[in-house]
């Protein structure tokens, strides 16, 4: 029988390594103090997919990226990382020190960058005038798109985006959402974005979770948008690309998002 | 007497040149609180090291340092808002010093004078052990500084791309902990927080980069050190609080030069 891989040694390591998922989460569970944010979660992201996260206020939406980027202990269940992983991350809300002195690029060049690589990045998010701004005096759009930059620094394979479209202006969101795909399909990696905005989740997801304490349904997005004020904004370029979820709900939540049982009649 | 000066200079000048970049971390990281409870405990660490015979300013820095690891370990399990447990930590640290010096009975020491500073009685050995040290807290502080930016930046930034935060904000405040410590000796207990905020305050006004306020505010302390020194030779006021004032006319001088 022939192997292949006896003549080239690598190879079956390099297909493992790129059919392994990039993170894979099984029934997590999270709680904060004596509330129970997170139950039974179980979520896979692989290589080239956009995962998007949806769910009201107060769901665990961010909960659930501190855990997958390792910032937050859990109670119960696995997290698996690929070896290395490089992960970009994109804050949420995040807001400079007003008592620190930044410009633009410096910021960038924080995590040991090059001047090269992080004027590279500046010029991949459409920025690079923005390079000797200080960072405490640039719009929220700019702020987004100077957080996008520094996330793609590492060349990653992991971007994880908490909604990184707060605070921009419609016209903004589309450049932003425009610069995420570019950027994907540039770098080849995973997209584990949340989004807070039924209307946006859309462009090119491959998988929406929808979250509320546990995941409540997931799946591919399957009806293209027809909503007029949407084509508008975003074109129909992009309109092919777009869908709405249908969230079929199958169960009930009381108030902590507990699924609630049906009584059988 | 010019050698006094001339011994007071260097030693205010040495430590300028540390507590400039460290006192921006101070500032950057709201530590004020955390400097004036390292403070506090160095009556007690005098407290001990009389009862232990050990040199004074041995104990006083290794009394700030130890109470520093435990306080580091206390911020990162529980994170930044421990407030109270500081003020509580402080002024018992203060009390038990106090409560422990009235046992010693030693009248060879003058310990009112680490309230206020007696830059006037050091010595040339005091110089140099000073000088090795604030060179070493220097050198480490150049050795780790992206790193500990980009910890004051944003913590979870920085746990993203892989830094060991615990460890380095434990590293951090046994710096701080260790230069405050020796800049006792300058200014005393009470006002060793505005020797390291007043500066750094000031370099923020004129800076566009984190390098650029450490640098500024080396210049700005060792400025205030030497305008300090002088009032205190011409005008006989005591070092450390006219040092501490000749910080506040720069910061005030600077204050309409702002960005």
């Amino acid at each position: 029988m022939f192997e292949y891989s006896r003549f080239y040694p690598g190879l079956e390591w390099y297909h493992s390594r790129m059919n392994e998922p990039l993170v894979t989460l099984a029934n997590i569970a999270v709680r904060l103090g004596q509330r129970s944010v997170l139950q039974d979660v179980s979520l896979t992201i692989n290589e080239d997919e956009i995962v998007t996260l949806i769910g009201p206020n107060g769901a665990g939406k961010t909960t659930l990226v501190r855990v997958v980027l390792g910032l937050q202990n859990i109670h119960k269940g696995q997290i698996k990382r690929r070896a290395k992983l490089r992960i970009g991350y994109m804050p949420q809300r995040f807001q400079i020190n007003e008592h620190m002195p930044m410009r633009v690029v410096d910021f960038l060049r924080l995590d040991g960058s090059s001047r090269d690589e992080a004027t590279n990045a500046l010029e991949e998010s459409g920025i690079r005038t923005l390079e000797n701004a200080q960072v405490s005096r640039v719009s929220g759009g700019e702020l987004q798109r100077v957080l996008f930059a520094r996330a793609l620094l590492r060349d990653p394979e992991l971007l994880v985006l908490d909604e990184p479209v707060q605070g921009v202006d419609l016209a903004g969101q589309a450049g932003l959402y425009q610069l995420i795909d570019q950027a994907r399909k540039r770098h080849q990696c995973g997209v584990l974005m949340v989004s807070h905005d039924l209307n946006i989740v859309m462009a090119n997801t491959d998988n929406v979770v929808c979250l509320n304490h546990h995941i409540c349904c997931h799946g591919h997005p399957d009806h293209v948008s027809t909503d007029p004020a949407f084509l508008e904004l975003f074109g129909h370029r992009f309109a092919d690309t777009l869908a709405v979820y249908h969230h079929q709900h199958d169960h009930e939540h009381d108030l902590h998002g507990d699924i609630i049982e049906k009584s059988h009649e | 007497m010019e050698e006094l000066l001339l011994r007071a200079l260097s030693a205010s000048l040495l430590l300028a040149v540390l507590t400039g970049p460290l006192g921006c971390f101070v500032v950057w990281h709201r530590m004020a609180y955390f400097g004036d409870t390292i403070a506090h405990s160095a009556l007690l660490g005098i407290g001990i090291s009389l009862m232990l015979h050990v040199q004074l300013g041995t104990g006083v820095l290794l009394c700030a340092v130890v109470i520093a690891i435990v306080l580091a370990w206390l911020f990162n399990r529980y994170g930044y808002s421990l407030d109270s447990l500081l003020g509580i930590f402080a002024h018992v640290a203060l009390a038990a010093g106090v409560v422990l010096l009235s046992f010693v009975e030693d009248n060879h020491i003058d310990w009112l004078a680490y309230l206020f500073g007696d830059l006037l009685s050091i010595s040339w050995t005091d110089v140099q052990s000073m000088a090795v040290i604030s060179g070493a807290l220097l050198l480490l502080t150049f050795l780790g500084w992206r790193r500990f930016v980009l910890l004051s930046v944003n913590a979870e930034l920085a746990e993203v791309d892989g830094l060991n935060t615990s460890l380095y904000r434990g590293l951090l405040m046994v710096l701080i902990a260790a230069t405050i410590a020796l800049a006792i000796k300058l200014v005393g207990v009470l006002l060793v927080t505005a020797l390291l905020i007043i500066p750094a305050a000031t370099a923020r006004n004129l800076s566009r980069s984190p390098r650029q306020m450490a640098i500024l505010a080396m210049l700005f302390g060792s400025l205030a050190s030497l305008g300090g020194l002088t009032a205190s030779y011409t005008i006989d006021v005591s070092t450390g609080p006219a040092i501490v004032l000749t910080a506040f006319v720069v910061f005030v001088l600077s204050l309409p030069l702002r960005s």
